[in-house]
Protein backbone atom coordinates (compact mmCIF):
# COMPACT_ATOMS: atom_id res chain seq x y z
CA UNK A 1 0.00 0.00 0.00
CA UNK A 2 1.21 3.48 -0.86
CA UNK A 3 0.75 6.55 1.30
CA UNK A 4 -2.83 7.75 1.44
CA UNK A 5 -3.60 11.02 -0.32
CA UNK A 6 -6.23 11.90 2.27
CA UNK A 7 -6.35 10.99 5.94
CA UNK A 8 -9.47 11.81 7.94
CA UNK A 9 -9.19 11.44 11.67
CA UNK A 10 -12.07 11.48 14.18
CA UNK A 11 -14.01 14.16 12.36
CA UNK A 12 -17.08 15.43 14.23
CA UNK A 13 -19.32 18.40 13.62
CA UNK A 14 -22.31 19.81 15.44
CA UNK A 15 -24.47 22.69 14.27
CA UNK A 16 -26.33 25.03 16.58
CA UNK A 17 -30.03 24.29 16.26
CA UNK A 18 -33.35 25.57 17.59
CA UNK A 19 -33.55 22.72 20.09
CA UNK A 20 -29.93 22.80 21.14
CA UNK A 21 -27.44 21.10 18.86
CA UNK A 22 -27.54 19.09 15.70
CA UNK A 23 -24.91 16.39 15.71
CA UNK A 24 -24.17 15.82 12.02
CA UNK A 25 -20.97 13.77 11.99
CA UNK A 26 -19.48 11.67 14.75
CA UNK A 27 -15.82 10.62 14.87
CA UNK A 28 -15.51 9.77 11.19
CA UNK A 29 -12.13 8.31 10.23
CA UNK A 30 -10.89 6.88 6.93
CA UNK A 31 -8.10 7.19 4.38
CA UNK A 32 -8.11 7.39 0.62
CA UNK A 33 -5.35 6.11 -1.63
CA UNK A 34 -4.19 8.03 -4.69
CA UNK A 35 -6.37 7.34 -7.74
CA UNK A 36 -8.95 5.56 -5.64
CA UNK A 37 -12.66 6.05 -6.36
CA UNK A 38 -14.52 6.12 -3.06
CA UNK A 39 -18.25 6.52 -2.61
CA UNK A 40 -19.85 7.72 0.59
CA UNK A 41 -23.26 6.14 0.82
CA UNK A 42 -25.91 6.99 3.34
CA UNK A 43 -29.53 7.93 3.91
CA UNK A 44 -30.45 11.58 3.55
CA UNK A 45 -29.52 13.51 6.64
CA UNK A 46 -26.52 11.32 7.39
CA UNK A 47 -24.11 14.23 6.95
CA UNK A 48 -22.62 13.04 3.64
CA UNK A 49 -22.66 16.46 2.06
CA UNK A 50 -21.40 17.99 5.28
CA UNK A 51 -18.40 15.69 5.12
CA UNK A 52 -17.65 16.87 1.59
CA UNK A 53 -18.06 20.51 2.56
CA UNK A 54 -15.60 20.05 5.42
CA UNK A 55 -13.02 18.47 3.10
CA UNK A 56 -13.45 21.37 0.67
CA UNK A 57 -12.80 23.76 3.58
CA UNK A 58 -16.25 25.27 3.23
CA UNK A 59 -17.03 24.24 6.81
CA UNK A 60 -14.90 23.90 9.90
CA UNK A 61 -15.24 20.64 11.87
CA UNK A 62 -16.06 20.89 15.57
CA UNK A 63 -13.34 18.40 16.37
CA UNK A 64 -11.03 16.00 14.60
CA UNK A 65 -8.82 16.69 11.62
CA UNK A 66 -8.07 15.80 8.04
CA UNK A 67 -4.96 16.22 5.98
CA UNK A 68 -3.98 15.89 2.36
CA UNK A 69 -0.55 14.61 1.45
CA UNK A 70 1.47 17.49 0.10
CA UNK A 71 -0.34 20.28 1.90
CA UNK A 72 -3.21 22.34 0.62
CA UNK A 73 -4.84 20.37 -2.21
CA UNK A 74 -6.38 21.63 -5.41
CA UNK A 75 -10.02 20.64 -5.31
CA UNK A 76 -12.43 19.96 -8.12
CA UNK A 77 -15.99 20.01 -6.93
CA UNK A 78 -19.21 18.97 -8.65
CA UNK A 79 -22.47 19.85 -6.99
CA UNK A 80 -25.95 18.38 -7.03
CA UNK A 81 -27.07 21.09 -9.43
CA UNK A 82 -24.67 21.91 -12.23
CA UNK A 83 -24.02 25.26 -10.56
CA UNK A 84 -22.87 26.99 -13.74
CA UNK A 85 -22.58 30.74 -14.02
CA UNK A 86 -25.45 31.71 -16.33
CA UNK A 87 -23.53 34.71 -17.71
CA UNK A 88 -20.71 32.53 -18.97
CA UNK A 89 -20.83 30.27 -21.99
CA UNK A 90 -20.13 26.55 -21.56
CA UNK A 91 -16.47 27.08 -22.46
CA UNK A 92 -16.10 30.11 -20.20
CA UNK A 93 -17.60 28.15 -17.32
CA UNK A 94 -14.99 25.46 -17.83
CA UNK A 95 -12.09 27.92 -17.85
CA UNK A 96 -13.16 29.53 -14.54
CA UNK A 97 -10.78 27.60 -12.24
CA UNK A 98 -7.82 28.45 -14.46
CA UNK A 99 -8.79 32.12 -14.53
CA UNK A 100 -8.85 32.09 -10.74
CA UNK A 101 -5.36 30.61 -10.75
CA UNK A 102 -4.21 33.30 -13.14
CA UNK A 103 -3.53 31.24 -16.26
CA UNK A 104 -3.37 33.16 -19.55
CA UNK A 105 -6.58 33.01 -21.55
CA UNK A 106 -5.15 31.07 -24.51
CA UNK A 107 -3.85 28.26 -22.28
CA UNK A 108 -7.17 28.12 -20.46
CA UNK A 109 -9.07 27.95 -23.75
CA UNK A 110 -6.89 25.21 -25.18
CA UNK A 111 -7.32 23.09 -22.06
CA UNK A 112 -11.06 23.74 -21.94
CA UNK A 113 -11.32 22.64 -25.55
CA UNK A 114 -9.64 19.33 -24.68
CA UNK A 115 -12.16 18.80 -21.90
CA UNK A 116 -15.05 19.72 -24.16
CA UNK A 117 -13.89 16.84 -26.35
CA UNK A 118 -13.47 14.56 -23.33
CA UNK A 119 -17.01 15.10 -22.08
CA UNK A 120 -18.44 15.05 -25.60
CA UNK A 121 -19.77 18.59 -25.87
CA UNK A 122 -18.22 19.55 -29.21
CA UNK A 123 -20.31 22.25 -30.83
CA UNK A 124 -21.71 23.59 -27.56
CA UNK A 125 -18.67 25.69 -26.57
CA UNK A 126 -20.48 28.99 -26.93
CA UNK A 127 -23.90 27.87 -25.67
CA UNK A 128 -25.38 29.63 -22.66
CA UNK A 129 -26.17 27.38 -19.68
CA UNK A 130 -29.91 28.07 -20.09
CA UNK A 131 -29.73 26.31 -23.46
CA UNK A 132 -28.10 23.14 -22.09
CA UNK A 133 -30.01 20.07 -20.92
CA UNK A 134 -29.47 18.79 -17.38
CA UNK A 135 -27.04 16.11 -18.53
CA UNK A 136 -25.06 18.51 -20.72
CA UNK A 137 -24.85 21.08 -17.92
CA UNK A 138 -23.55 18.44 -15.54
CA UNK A 139 -20.92 17.46 -18.11
CA UNK A 140 -19.78 21.07 -18.24
CA UNK A 141 -19.59 21.00 -14.43
CA UNK A 142 -17.43 17.85 -14.56
CA UNK A 143 -15.14 19.43 -17.15
CA UNK A 144 -14.86 22.52 -14.97
CA UNK A 145 -13.92 20.36 -11.98
CA UNK A 146 -11.16 18.69 -13.98
CA UNK A 147 -9.52 21.60 -15.79
CA UNK A 148 -7.11 22.75 -13.09
CA UNK A 149 -5.83 19.20 -12.65
CA UNK A 150 -7.11 18.84 -9.07
CA UNK A 151 -5.58 16.49 -6.52
CA UNK A 152 -9.01 15.23 -5.59
CA UNK A 153 -12.49 15.37 -7.06
CA UNK A 154 -15.31 15.89 -4.59
CA UNK A 155 -18.64 14.97 -6.12
CA UNK A 156 -21.80 15.77 -4.19
CA UNK A 157 -24.58 13.62 -5.67
CA UNK A 158 -23.68 14.99 -9.09
CA UNK A 159 -26.33 13.00 -10.93
CA UNK A 160 -29.08 13.33 -8.35
CA UNK A 161 -31.05 15.83 -10.40
CA UNK A 162 -30.88 13.88 -13.67
CA UNK A 163 -33.44 11.46 -15.03
CA UNK A 164 -32.68 7.75 -14.67
CA UNK A 165 -31.55 7.16 -18.27
CA UNK A 166 -29.25 10.16 -18.39
CA UNK A 167 -27.89 9.25 -14.98
CA UNK A 168 -26.82 5.77 -16.06
CA UNK A 169 -25.21 7.14 -19.20
CA UNK A 170 -23.29 9.59 -17.02
CA UNK A 171 -22.01 6.72 -14.83
CA UNK A 172 -20.36 5.14 -17.83
CA UNK A 173 -18.92 8.46 -18.93
CA UNK A 174 -17.63 9.29 -15.48
CA UNK A 175 -15.87 5.95 -15.10
CA UNK A 176 -14.27 6.46 -18.55
CA UNK A 177 -13.07 9.90 -17.51
CA UNK A 178 -11.82 8.57 -14.20
CA UNK A 179 -9.85 5.80 -15.91
CA UNK A 180 -8.34 8.16 -18.44
CA UNK A 181 -7.49 10.97 -16.04
CA UNK A 182 -6.37 8.82 -13.10
CA UNK A 183 -8.01 11.01 -10.48
CA UNK A 184 -8.74 10.43 -6.84
CA UNK A 185 -12.48 10.71 -6.39
CA UNK A 186 -14.68 11.03 -3.33
CA UNK A 187 -18.32 10.90 -4.30
CA UNK A 188 -21.39 11.25 -2.15
CA UNK A 189 -24.49 9.35 -3.21
CA UNK A 190 -27.58 7.68 -1.85
CA UNK A 191 -27.83 5.19 -4.68
CA UNK A 192 -26.48 1.69 -4.06
CA UNK A 193 -26.18 0.81 -7.73
CA UNK A 194 -24.44 4.10 -8.48
CA UNK A 195 -21.81 3.38 -5.82
CA UNK A 196 -21.31 -0.21 -7.01
CA UNK A 197 -21.07 0.86 -10.62
CA UNK A 198 -18.38 3.45 -9.95
CA UNK A 199 -16.46 2.89 -6.75
CA UNK A 200 -13.43 0.89 -5.61
CA UNK A 201 -14.67 1.28 -2.07
CA UNK A 202 -17.92 2.26 -0.47
CA UNK A 203 -18.17 3.91 2.95
CA UNK A 204 -21.61 3.60 4.50
CA UNK A 205 -22.67 6.36 6.88
CA UNK A 206 -25.35 5.82 9.52
CA UNK A 207 -28.34 8.03 10.17
CA UNK A 208 -27.48 11.24 12.07
CA UNK A 209 -25.05 11.57 13.71
CA UNK A 210 -23.19 10.09 10.75
CA UNK A 211 -20.70 7.39 11.64
CA UNK A 212 -18.93 5.00 9.33
CA UNK A 213 -20.76 1.73 9.61
CA UNK A 214 -19.20 -0.23 6.79
CA UNK A 215 -16.09 0.12 4.64
CA UNK A 216 -16.66 -2.21 1.71
CA UNK A 217 -14.20 -2.94 -1.08
CA UNK A 218 -15.88 -3.33 -4.47
CA UNK A 219 -13.97 -5.97 -6.37
CA UNK A 220 -16.13 -5.99 -9.49
CA UNK A 221 -14.01 -6.08 -12.65
CA UNK A 222 -13.66 -2.96 -14.79
CA UNK A 223 -14.84 -1.69 -17.15
CA UNK A 224 -18.19 -2.28 -15.53
CA UNK A 225 -21.05 -2.77 -17.90
CA UNK A 226 -24.76 -2.71 -17.40
CA UNK A 227 -25.07 -6.53 -17.41
CA UNK A 228 -22.84 -6.71 -14.35
CA UNK A 229 -25.82 -5.62 -12.32
CA UNK A 230 -27.49 -8.97 -12.87
CA UNK A 231 -24.57 -11.03 -11.56
CA UNK A 232 -24.71 -12.82 -8.23
CA UNK A 233 -21.67 -10.98 -6.90
CA UNK A 234 -23.23 -7.59 -7.56
CA UNK A 235 -26.35 -8.77 -5.79
CA UNK A 236 -24.35 -9.88 -2.80
CA UNK A 237 -22.52 -6.56 -2.48
CA UNK A 238 -25.77 -4.66 -2.94
CA UNK A 239 -27.38 -6.66 -0.15
CA UNK A 240 -24.46 -5.96 2.18
CA UNK A 241 -24.79 -2.22 1.52
CA UNK A 242 -28.54 -2.31 1.89
CA UNK A 243 -28.28 -4.04 5.25
CA UNK A 244 -25.66 -1.55 6.45
CA UNK A 245 -27.86 1.41 5.55
CA UNK A 246 -30.70 -0.30 7.40
CA UNK B 1 -38.52 54.67 -31.26
CA UNK B 2 -39.67 51.31 -30.05
CA UNK B 3 -42.29 51.95 -27.41
CA UNK B 4 -42.76 48.35 -26.38
CA UNK B 5 -39.09 48.01 -25.63
CA UNK B 6 -39.10 51.13 -23.51
CA UNK B 7 -41.74 49.73 -21.24
CA UNK B 8 -40.36 46.24 -21.09
CA UNK B 9 -36.81 46.32 -22.30
CA UNK B 10 -35.37 42.93 -21.43
CA UNK B 11 -38.21 40.58 -22.18
CA UNK B 12 -39.79 41.76 -25.39
CA UNK B 13 -38.44 40.53 -28.70
CA UNK B 14 -37.25 43.38 -30.92
CA UNK B 15 -39.98 44.51 -33.26
CA UNK B 16 -40.69 47.78 -34.99
CA UNK B 17 -43.39 49.79 -33.21
CA UNK B 18 -46.89 49.01 -34.14
CA UNK B 19 -48.71 51.50 -36.36
CA UNK B 20 -51.28 51.95 -33.56
CA UNK B 21 -48.66 53.76 -31.46
CA UNK B 22 -48.17 56.32 -34.22
CA UNK B 23 -51.91 56.55 -34.86
CA UNK B 24 -52.56 57.26 -31.19
CA UNK B 25 -49.93 60.00 -31.10
CA UNK B 26 -51.36 61.57 -34.25
CA UNK B 27 -54.82 61.50 -32.70
CA UNK B 28 -53.57 63.22 -29.55
CA UNK B 29 -51.89 65.92 -31.63
CA UNK B 30 -55.07 66.44 -33.61
CA UNK B 31 -57.09 66.70 -30.39
CA UNK B 32 -54.69 69.30 -29.05
CA UNK B 33 -54.91 71.28 -32.31
CA UNK B 34 -58.71 71.18 -32.27
CA UNK B 35 -58.99 72.31 -28.63
CA UNK B 36 -56.47 75.12 -29.03
CA UNK B 37 -58.22 76.46 -32.12
CA UNK B 38 -61.88 75.97 -31.28
CA UNK B 39 -62.18 76.07 -27.49
CA UNK B 40 -61.52 79.80 -27.38
CA UNK B 41 -58.63 79.51 -24.92
CA UNK B 42 -55.97 82.25 -24.96
CA UNK B 43 -52.45 81.21 -26.03
CA UNK B 44 -51.03 81.71 -22.53
CA UNK B 45 -53.39 78.99 -21.30
CA UNK B 46 -53.02 76.55 -24.18
CA UNK B 47 -50.76 77.36 -27.11
CA UNK B 48 -51.48 75.61 -30.41
CA UNK B 49 -49.13 72.86 -31.59
CA UNK B 50 -47.78 75.03 -34.40
CA UNK B 51 -47.07 77.86 -31.93
CA UNK B 52 -45.08 75.46 -29.75
CA UNK B 53 -43.23 74.20 -32.81
CA UNK B 54 -42.36 77.77 -33.81
CA UNK B 55 -41.17 78.55 -30.27
CA UNK B 56 -39.10 75.38 -30.32
CA UNK B 57 -37.47 76.42 -33.56
CA UNK B 58 -36.70 79.89 -32.20
CA UNK B 59 -35.14 78.53 -29.00
CA UNK B 60 -33.14 76.08 -31.04
CA UNK B 61 -31.82 78.70 -33.44
CA UNK B 62 -30.86 81.27 -30.79
CA UNK B 63 -28.99 78.55 -28.90
CA UNK B 64 -30.89 78.94 -25.63
CA UNK B 65 -32.50 75.49 -25.80
CA UNK B 66 -29.16 73.80 -26.29
CA UNK B 67 -27.61 75.80 -23.44
CA UNK B 68 -30.34 74.88 -20.98
CA UNK B 69 -30.59 71.28 -22.09
CA UNK B 70 -26.84 70.85 -21.68
CA UNK B 71 -27.02 72.38 -18.20
CA UNK B 72 -29.79 70.01 -17.12
CA UNK B 73 -28.16 66.98 -18.74
CA UNK B 74 -24.88 67.72 -16.96
CA UNK B 75 -26.63 67.89 -13.58
CA UNK B 76 -28.60 64.74 -14.32
CA UNK B 77 -25.57 62.71 -15.36
CA UNK B 78 -23.29 63.92 -12.56
CA UNK B 79 -26.05 63.34 -10.00
CA UNK B 80 -26.76 59.90 -11.41
CA UNK B 81 -23.08 59.02 -11.27
CA UNK B 82 -22.56 60.32 -7.73
CA UNK B 83 -25.76 58.76 -6.41
CA UNK B 84 -25.04 55.42 -8.05
CA UNK B 85 -21.45 55.22 -6.82
CA UNK B 86 -22.51 56.08 -3.26
CA UNK B 87 -25.48 53.70 -3.34
CA UNK B 88 -23.56 50.76 -4.78
CA UNK B 89 -20.73 51.17 -2.28
CA UNK B 90 -23.05 51.47 0.70
CA UNK B 91 -25.36 48.76 -0.65
CA UNK B 92 -22.46 46.35 -0.96
CA UNK B 93 -21.44 47.01 2.66
CA UNK B 94 -25.02 46.53 3.82
CA UNK B 95 -25.41 43.28 1.91
CA UNK B 96 -22.17 41.96 3.38
CA UNK B 97 -22.64 42.94 7.03
CA UNK B 98 -25.78 42.52 9.11
CA UNK B 99 -24.28 44.72 11.81
CA UNK B 100 -23.67 47.56 9.37
CA UNK B 101 -27.19 47.16 8.04
CA UNK B 102 -28.64 47.47 11.53
CA UNK B 103 -26.49 50.54 12.18
CA UNK B 104 -27.42 52.52 9.07
CA UNK B 105 -30.86 51.30 8.05
CA UNK B 106 -32.84 53.54 10.49
CA UNK B 107 -31.17 56.60 8.93
CA UNK B 108 -31.71 55.36 5.42
CA UNK B 109 -35.39 54.78 6.03
CA UNK B 110 -35.67 58.18 7.70
CA UNK B 111 -34.11 59.94 4.72
CA UNK B 112 -36.68 58.28 2.53
CA UNK B 113 -39.45 59.77 4.64
CA UNK B 114 -38.24 63.31 3.79
CA UNK B 115 -39.80 64.50 0.52
CA UNK B 116 -36.96 65.74 -1.66
CA UNK B 117 -39.13 68.61 -2.90
CA UNK B 118 -39.34 69.90 0.68
CA UNK B 119 -35.61 69.95 1.33
CA UNK B 120 -34.56 71.14 -2.11
CA UNK B 121 -34.90 74.83 -1.05
CA UNK B 122 -32.73 74.10 1.96
CA UNK B 123 -30.02 72.56 -0.20
CA UNK B 124 -30.10 75.54 -2.56
CA UNK B 125 -29.77 77.91 0.43
CA UNK B 126 -26.84 75.94 1.76
CA UNK B 127 -24.99 75.17 -1.43
CA UNK B 128 -25.99 78.09 -3.64
CA UNK B 129 -27.92 78.31 -6.90
CA UNK B 130 -25.06 76.78 -8.93
CA UNK B 131 -24.69 73.30 -10.32
CA UNK B 132 -23.57 71.67 -7.06
CA UNK B 133 -26.92 71.88 -5.27
CA UNK B 134 -28.67 70.34 -8.32
CA UNK B 135 -26.20 67.48 -8.55
CA UNK B 136 -26.72 66.85 -4.86
CA UNK B 137 -30.50 66.74 -5.25
CA UNK B 138 -30.19 64.34 -8.20
CA UNK B 139 -27.78 62.14 -6.25
CA UNK B 140 -30.11 62.02 -3.25
CA UNK B 141 -33.13 61.08 -5.32
CA UNK B 142 -31.18 58.41 -7.24
CA UNK B 143 -29.56 57.02 -4.12
CA UNK B 144 -32.31 54.98 -2.53
CA UNK B 145 -33.65 52.89 -5.42
CA UNK B 146 -30.12 52.03 -6.53
CA UNK B 147 -29.17 51.16 -2.95
CA UNK B 148 -32.14 48.85 -2.50
CA UNK B 149 -31.46 47.13 -5.80
CA UNK B 150 -27.79 46.70 -4.94
CA UNK B 151 -28.65 45.02 -1.65
CA UNK B 152 -31.28 42.80 -3.27
CA UNK B 153 -28.93 41.89 -6.12
CA UNK B 154 -25.98 41.06 -3.86
CA UNK B 155 -28.14 39.01 -1.52
CA UNK B 156 -29.55 37.06 -4.44
CA UNK B 157 -26.17 35.64 -5.44
CA UNK B 158 -26.64 31.87 -5.00
CA UNK B 159 -24.80 30.39 -2.04
CA UNK B 160 -23.80 27.40 -4.16
CA UNK B 161 -21.81 29.69 -6.46
CA UNK B 162 -20.09 31.20 -3.43
CA UNK B 163 -19.24 27.63 -2.40
CA UNK B 164 -17.80 26.98 -5.84
CA UNK B 165 -15.60 30.07 -5.68
CA UNK B 166 -14.41 29.21 -2.17
CA UNK B 167 -13.64 25.62 -3.14
CA UNK B 168 -11.42 27.07 -5.89
CA UNK B 169 -9.70 29.32 -3.34
CA UNK B 170 -10.82 32.49 -5.09
CA UNK B 171 -9.74 35.77 -3.52
CA UNK B 172 -12.18 38.40 -2.21
CA UNK B 173 -11.54 40.49 -5.30
CA UNK B 174 -12.09 37.55 -7.67
CA UNK B 175 -15.36 36.73 -5.95
CA UNK B 176 -16.43 40.35 -6.39
CA UNK B 177 -15.68 40.71 -10.08
CA UNK B 178 -16.22 37.14 -11.27
CA UNK B 179 -19.31 36.36 -9.24
CA UNK B 180 -21.00 39.13 -7.29
CA UNK B 181 -20.97 41.88 -9.91
CA UNK B 182 -22.14 39.79 -12.88
CA UNK B 183 -24.71 37.96 -10.74
CA UNK B 184 -26.27 41.14 -9.41
CA UNK B 185 -25.98 43.12 -12.65
CA UNK B 186 -29.58 42.52 -13.81
CA UNK B 187 -31.04 43.90 -10.59
CA UNK B 188 -28.44 46.67 -10.45
CA UNK B 189 -29.26 47.86 -13.97
CA UNK B 190 -32.93 47.76 -13.07
CA UNK B 191 -32.15 50.20 -10.27
CA UNK B 192 -30.14 52.38 -12.62
CA UNK B 193 -33.05 52.49 -15.05
CA UNK B 194 -35.33 53.86 -12.32
CA UNK B 195 -32.56 56.17 -11.09
CA UNK B 196 -32.01 57.69 -14.54
CA UNK B 197 -35.58 59.00 -14.80
CA UNK B 198 -35.62 60.09 -11.16
CA UNK B 199 -32.44 62.05 -11.72
CA UNK B 200 -34.20 64.18 -14.36
CA UNK B 201 -36.92 64.96 -11.83
CA UNK B 202 -34.30 65.90 -9.24
CA UNK B 203 -32.57 68.31 -11.61
CA UNK B 204 -35.81 70.06 -12.52
CA UNK B 205 -36.87 70.37 -8.87
CA UNK B 206 -33.53 71.98 -8.03
CA UNK B 207 -33.72 74.35 -11.00
CA UNK B 208 -37.26 75.41 -10.17
CA UNK B 209 -36.18 76.30 -6.65
CA UNK B 210 -33.34 78.50 -7.76
CA UNK B 211 -30.97 78.64 -10.70
CA UNK B 212 -30.04 80.70 -13.73
CA UNK B 213 -30.00 77.93 -16.28
CA UNK B 214 -31.48 74.55 -17.10
CA UNK B 215 -34.83 73.36 -18.44
CA UNK B 216 -36.48 73.88 -15.04
CA UNK B 217 -35.26 77.47 -15.15
CA UNK B 218 -36.71 77.75 -18.67
CA UNK B 219 -40.09 76.62 -17.33
CA UNK B 220 -39.90 79.38 -14.72
CA UNK B 221 -38.98 81.97 -17.34
CA UNK B 222 -41.79 80.91 -19.64
CA UNK B 223 -44.29 81.02 -16.79
CA UNK B 224 -43.13 84.47 -15.66
CA UNK B 225 -43.41 85.94 -19.14
CA UNK B 226 -46.73 84.27 -19.99
CA UNK B 227 -44.74 82.50 -22.72
CA UNK B 228 -46.60 79.22 -22.23
CA UNK B 229 -45.29 77.87 -25.53
CA UNK B 230 -41.81 78.04 -24.02
CA UNK B 231 -43.04 76.04 -21.00
CA UNK B 232 -44.30 73.41 -23.43
CA UNK B 233 -40.96 73.37 -25.24
CA UNK B 234 -39.11 72.84 -21.97
CA UNK B 235 -41.50 70.10 -20.85
CA UNK B 236 -41.25 68.22 -24.13
CA UNK B 237 -37.47 68.48 -24.06
CA UNK B 238 -37.48 67.07 -20.54
CA UNK B 239 -39.63 64.16 -21.67
CA UNK B 240 -37.24 63.48 -24.53
CA UNK B 241 -34.29 63.66 -22.16
CA UNK B 242 -35.80 61.19 -19.69
CA UNK B 243 -36.76 58.81 -22.49
CA UNK B 244 -33.29 58.98 -23.99
CA UNK B 245 -31.66 58.14 -20.65
CA UNK B 246 -34.11 55.33 -20.05
CA UNK B 247 -33.44 54.02 -23.53
CA UNK B 248 -29.70 54.21 -22.94
CA UNK B 249 -29.91 52.08 -19.79
CA UNK B 250 -32.23 49.64 -21.57
CA UNK B 251 -29.71 49.42 -24.38
CA UNK B 252 -26.97 48.69 -21.84
CA UNK B 253 -29.14 45.99 -20.31
CA UNK B 254 -29.67 44.30 -23.65
CA UNK B 255 -25.96 44.39 -24.43
CA UNK B 256 -24.74 43.25 -21.01
CA UNK B 257 -27.45 40.75 -20.19
CA UNK B 258 -27.52 38.93 -23.50
CA UNK B 259 -27.11 35.67 -21.57
CA UNK B 260 -30.50 35.93 -19.93
CA UNK B 261 -32.51 36.99 -22.93
CA UNK B 262 -35.41 34.65 -23.49
CA UNK B 263 -36.00 33.67 -27.06
CA UNK B 264 -39.25 32.37 -28.35
CA UNK B 265 -38.62 28.94 -29.72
Amino acid sequence: MTDPILTVHDLSITFPDRNGELHALDTVSFTIQPREFVCVLGPSGSGKSTLLRILASLLKPTSGSFSFTGGEPKIGMVFQQSNLMPWRTALENITLPLEIQGFPADVAHARAQELIDLVGLQGFESSWPRDLSGGMAQRVAIARALIHDPDILLLDEPFGSLDALTRERMWTELSHIWQRRQKTVLMVTHSISESLFLADRVLVLTQRPGRIKLDLGVDLPRPRADEMRYTAHFGKLARQLKEAIG
Amino acid sequence: MNWKLLLNPTRTPRRSPHWTAYASMAAALLGWWLISHFAGLPAFILPAPEQVAARFWKALVDGSLLLHTTATLTEVLLGLLAGTVAAVTLGYAIAKSRLFEQLVSPYLVATQAIPIVAIAPLLVIWFGPGIFSKVLICALIVFFPVLVNTVVGMRAVPRSLHDLMHSLRATRWQILHMLEIPASLPVLLGGLRIGATLSVIGAVVGELVGSDRGLGFLVNVGRGQYDTALVFVAVFTLIALALALYGLVSFLERKLLIWQETFER
